[in-house]
């Protein structure tokens, strides 16, 4: 029964461990890659940016040490050198690891909404806004009711008398 | 009563976000699908493990349905699942191995050491291959069809339990299509 | 032989904790409900009674850290002999189990000054809002007590020593980031408790915003705080210099603080002018269940994260029922209870009432759209239609646009009057604000760079137009006393809270725009002897040597800066390999600057003695986190006022309020 235990016990360990090399992963990539084109350069670095890195828990490919994040940037690097647009290389990334691997979705049927609600909300957010001065610009602004003034009037009243 | 309608409406809303939430709950939000489905095993021409002088390209996975497996010596999770892949071998399924960012001297050790149920070993020193595949870490294995389609894809681990439950029955479903 | 049951002492503590926040959750709300003044009078004593409970149990789990009594799990889990003292004390909350007790000590703590400060409410409405408090801390000490007991123990077989801190956690930013940022989501707790209050009671009067105010604002004012640390944390510990990376963990934090800020600015409208009652209840039951959902998405494991806790199915189950029964149970209410006919308060185009309603709609859009991105890949999973991301770059194209409109709103807003003003005035005030703003933000990138930028000018004229309107209002309004001292005596904290506020905004903005168009970022290959140029500023890497910490062992580089040919000052980033987990760390060098951050990382070990070292020049990077620092500073200002008053009303109000019951 105690051996069972201290199996269970170091299963857990090995699990703990595990999931520390995972979190490991947390460290940033530093490499020495510059290329002699500016533009170039800012291309690759707003790639990097934008695209997620499939194996971590949630960070892009220019962020993480994952060995497959640092393939995925040498991919980047070479085939913007090869003089392939964006696009393509979005593209040709999302044809291996889906469209999950872009931050910045593409609309399409399925992320309509997600582009869609808040241009619509504020449009939306006009038209309240709109609705409700125009209802209020004319009301007067309503003083107390009846009702609120002889309770007001019966506290002053009260407070004299005290 | 049309403002007390509307009074209800933030109710509404956080009870639709409160399903998927609960749904969210038996979701694994780390898994997901090959990108590959239902496509081309992509092409490729490499040596195989066994002979450095011998190259082999997409057209070994065509004839009959394959299973794939993406491995490597550096990974654990590989080890223990070669004694599955040995008993799928054994029962009859053909397995293509594919040696993963691997040296060739470990690569062959390692299967002299946990046995080899692989037809072949595609040697793939540069993961330019499992680049390709959209293989993000080792063990991942894909289903090929005979005309040479990725029909089904495991990433991680292959349990006894998924070979009975998942691996045996899409075998089966793809040879009879 | 009393330290060996210390855990025993906390986990009962935490039971008898429960008792109480029962006692407090029902006894005064049917007090309340049928007019008995002695169980109403539970809910002080309660209140008082959880809170000292919860803090024995709290420092139970810290003497058990503090003597390293390994037998007890969550200590095992989440420290070692090595660690140094004041980490052991942080590691408390280090991980899940601590911090929910952490959350539910601070949520005491709160209910505790509730019942402290709150002598001039009327008994009843007391009655009621300690008892949704005590609702509240009944659920999330039920959730420790069932799903995770920091006290469990690792009994017989005692671990030797323990697994330790992780690393990214051992740092000062982590000691004072968690608790910070608790204490504003369980502040909102309170605003929470008093609209439930003023539904149940059926006064939805204006009476409730004025006591909710200085709560709101206080629990506002640490969620500020919190989230800058957080931010502050990142850039420097997890070494690749980034300050907001849309993480789900870090949108769960901006959420409540979202609403929180249009539930500021609406409370501030209900109390003055009496106008938008259901909207401010509505929106102080959202702010405080966004809270609530935050702690839902980091703790359930539904959403990847790099921060997320470790997941356990029975703990999500536990906090969505928790979430559904609060959030579900108070919306409710408020659709039962809020009033049928709204008072109608007449307002016109340009007038503050206005501003402020475009305010609270554009905060309400900026809510949305961070939670419409962080769950939308889960809702896209939940009905089986694929995987996506949602990052940094969509939040950023529809977060500039929506600040900027909110902008300009804040700049008129605090010139404008309640009810109208005359459109010509408003102009005469503005006008060399905007223009002003215009012309410097178009000038001021050509002077620093010499090049124009159409993203840097958007942000600066942003940023000048909400100073030079705020400059142009406190000068009118100095001008209009009778001599300048004077003016400054009559202004009051309140306007000097909004004021330092919306300044704070502004300094953020400069800090983000610049720090985002004009960081340089190096990564170069340096063996000692090297060097490099990055900014005007020669990094020369001297000596490279391993050292020995507490707990780690580290690659040391010693990299002398200067500047012009002069040495300036050295800079020591470091590799460590903490030796508990066998994890590697990026120890950051920074030298920071009111204008700009040098930053110097270490990467690799690319053999030879050569390293990859990443070189930053951050400029302005500090103006992130003083503008947030500021716009605490303004929410607790404007505290100091309302405190000033209710000295003054508390008597009147408060009989007030009593004949009204």
């Amino acid at each position: 029964m105690a051996q069972r235990m201290i199996w269970a016990r170091l299963a857990k360990v090995a699990l703990l461990a595990l999931s520390l090399l995972v979190a490991g992963a947390v460290t940033a990539a530093i490499e020495v890659r510059q290329f002699d084109d500016p533009v170039l350069q800012q291309r690759y670095d707003s790639l990097a940016a934008s695209l997620r890195c499939p194996k971590c828990a949630n960070q892009a490919i220019g962020d993480s040490d994952s060995p497959i994040a640092g393939d995925m940037r040498e991919r980047v690097a070479l085939l913007l050198e090869e003089g392939r647009s964006d696009r393509e290389i979005q593209d040709y990334m999302i044809d291996r690891f889906g469209e999950y691997v872009l931050y910045n979705p593409r609309l399409t049927d399925r992320t309509w909404l997600l582009w869609g609600l808040p241009a619509a909300l504020v449009v939306l957010g006009a038209v309240v806004i709109a609705l409700i001065v125009r209802a209020r610009r004319n009301a007067s602004n309503r003083a107390l009711s009846a009702e609120e003034r002889q309770r007001l009037e019966a506290l002053i009243n009260r407070e004299r008398t005290r | 009563m049309k403002r007390r309608l509307l009074l209800l409406i933030p109710l509404a809303i956080f009870a639709i976000l409160a399903v998927f939430l609960y749904q969210g709950l038996s979701l694994n939000p780390s898994a997901r699908d090959s990108a590959l489905l239902a496509r081309e095993f992509p092409a490729f021409q490499l040596s195989t493990l066994e002979d450095p002088d011998a190259t082999v390209d997409e057209s070994l996975l065509t004839g009959q349905v394959t299973l794939v497996n993406v491995w490597g010596e550096w990974c654990p999770t590989c080890k223990q699942e070669m004694p599955q892949l040995l008993e799928l071998a054994e029962r009859g399924v053909r397995l293509v191995g594919v040696d993963y960012k691997d040296t060739r001297a470990k690569g062959q050790a390692f299967l002299e050491e946990f046995g080899n149920p692989f037809e072949v070993n595609v040697f793939d020193p540069e993961g330019s291959l499992g680049f390709d595949l959209g293989v993000y870490g080792a063990p991942e294995t894909f289903l090929v069809d005979a005309e040479g389609i990725i029909r089904y894809h495991h990433t991680g681990y292959i349990t006894p339990e998924d070979v009975e439950r998942t691996i045996l029955p899409e075998v089966k479903k793809w040879r009879s299509e | 032989m009393l330290d060996k049951i210390i855990p025993e002492i906390g986990h009962f503590a935490l039971i008898l904790a429960l008792l109480m926040a029962t006692l407090q959750a029902t006894v005064p709300l049917a007090g309340a409900a049928t007019r008995r003044p002695l169980w109403m009078a539970f809910a002080r004593p309660m209140a008082s009674g959880q809170f000292l409970f919860l803090l024995l149990a709290y420092l139970c789990l810290t003497a058990s850290f503090m003597i390293d009594d390994f037998s007890v799990a969550y200590v095992a889990n989440n420290s070692n002999s090595m660690l140094p003292w004041y980490y052991k004390f942080s590691a408390v909350w280090g991980s899940h189990e601590g911090s929910v007790l952490l959350w539910s000590l601070l949520m005491g703590g709160w209910g505790f000054a509730v019942s402290r400060f709150s002598a001039q409410l009327p008994r009843d409405m007391l009655a009621r809002v300690l008892g949704v408090m005590g609702w509240v801390s009944v659920g999330f000490i039920l959730f420790i007590l069932i799903t995770s007991n920091p006290f469990e123990r690792l009994l017989p077989d005692v671990p030797q020593d323990g697994a330790d801190l992780n690393p990214l956690l051992q740092d000062f930013g982590l000691i004072i980031h968690p608790p910070m940022l608790y204490m504003g989501y369980v502040g909102f707790s309170v605003v929470f408790a008093f609209a439930i209050a003023a539904l149940l009671g059926g006064r939805l009067d204006a009476a409730w915003t004025r006591w909710a105010r200085p709560w709101t604002n206080i629990a506002w004012a640490f969620l500020t705080v919190g989230i800058a640390l957080g931010s502050w944390w990142a850039y420097y510990e997890l070494g690749w210099g980034g300050w907001w990376f849309w993480d789900p963990v870090e949108n769960a934090s901006l959420l409540p603080w979202l609403a929180g800020t249009a539930l500021m600015h609406s409370l501030a409208v209900t109390e003055k002018r009496g106008s938008f009652k259901s909207w401010t209840v509505l929106l102080a039951i959202i702010t405080f269940s966004l809270s609530l959902l935050g702690t839902f998405l980091v703790r359930s494991g539904v959403l990847t994260s790099v921060h997320a806790f470790a997941n356990d199915p029975a703990r999500g189950t536990f906090i969505l029922v928790l979430l559904g029964l609060t959030v579900g149970l108070s919306l409710l209410i408020f659709a039962l209870r809020a009033p049928r006919v709204s008072h109608i308060v007449g307002f016109s185009w340009l007038s503050r009432d206005a501003l402020l309603l475009a305010n609270n709609i554009l905060l309400v859009i900026m809510t949305v759209t961070v939670l419409l991105g962080t769950v939308y890949p889960l809702l896209l999973d939940a009905l089986g239609m694929g995987k996506i991301s949602v990052g940094p770059p969509y939040f950023n194209t529809l977060f500039v646009p929506l600040t900027v409109l909110l902008c300009i709103v804040m700049g008129l807003g605090p010139v404008a009057r309640w009810k109208r003003m005359p459109g010509r005035e408003l102009f005469r005030r503005l006008v060399w604000a905007g223009l002003g703003a215009l012309v410097l933000a178009a000038v001021l990138p050509l002077l620093y760079t010499g090049e124009w930028n159409l993203w840097v000018s958007l942000g600066l004229a942003t940023a000048l137009w909400l100073v030079l309107s705020l400059m142009r209002d406190l000068t009118d309004k100095l001008r209009n006393a009778s001599s300048p001292g004077a003016g400054l005596r009559r202004l009051t904290p309140a306007y000097w809270g909004m004021w330092l506020g919306h300044l704070g905004l502004a300094v953020t903005i400069v800090g983000v725009t610049v720090v985002s168009h004009y960081n340089v970022e190096r990564n170069v290959r340096m063996a000692p002897g090297d060097s490099v140029e990055v900014a005007g500023y020669t990094f020369t890497m001297q000596e490279l040597r391993e050292r020995r910490g507490p707990n780690f062992i580290a690659d040391t580089a010693t990299i002398a800066v200067s500047q012009a040919g002069e040495h300036a000052f050295t800079m020591h980033p470091e590799k460590r390999l903490y030796l508990a987990r066998g994890m590697p760390m990026t120890d950051v060098a920074l030298r920071p600057g009111l204008l700009r951050d040098l930053y110097v990382a270490m990467g690799e070990d690319l053999g030879d003695g050569a390293w990859a070292l990443r070189i930053q020049y951050k400029p302005f990077v500090r103006w992130l986190w003083l503008g947030g620092l500021l716009m605490a500073l303004g929410g607790i200002v404007a505290v100091v006022d309302r405190r000033y008053r209710r000295v003054r009303e508390t008597a009147a109000q408060a009989r007030f309020e009593e004949a009204q019951a």
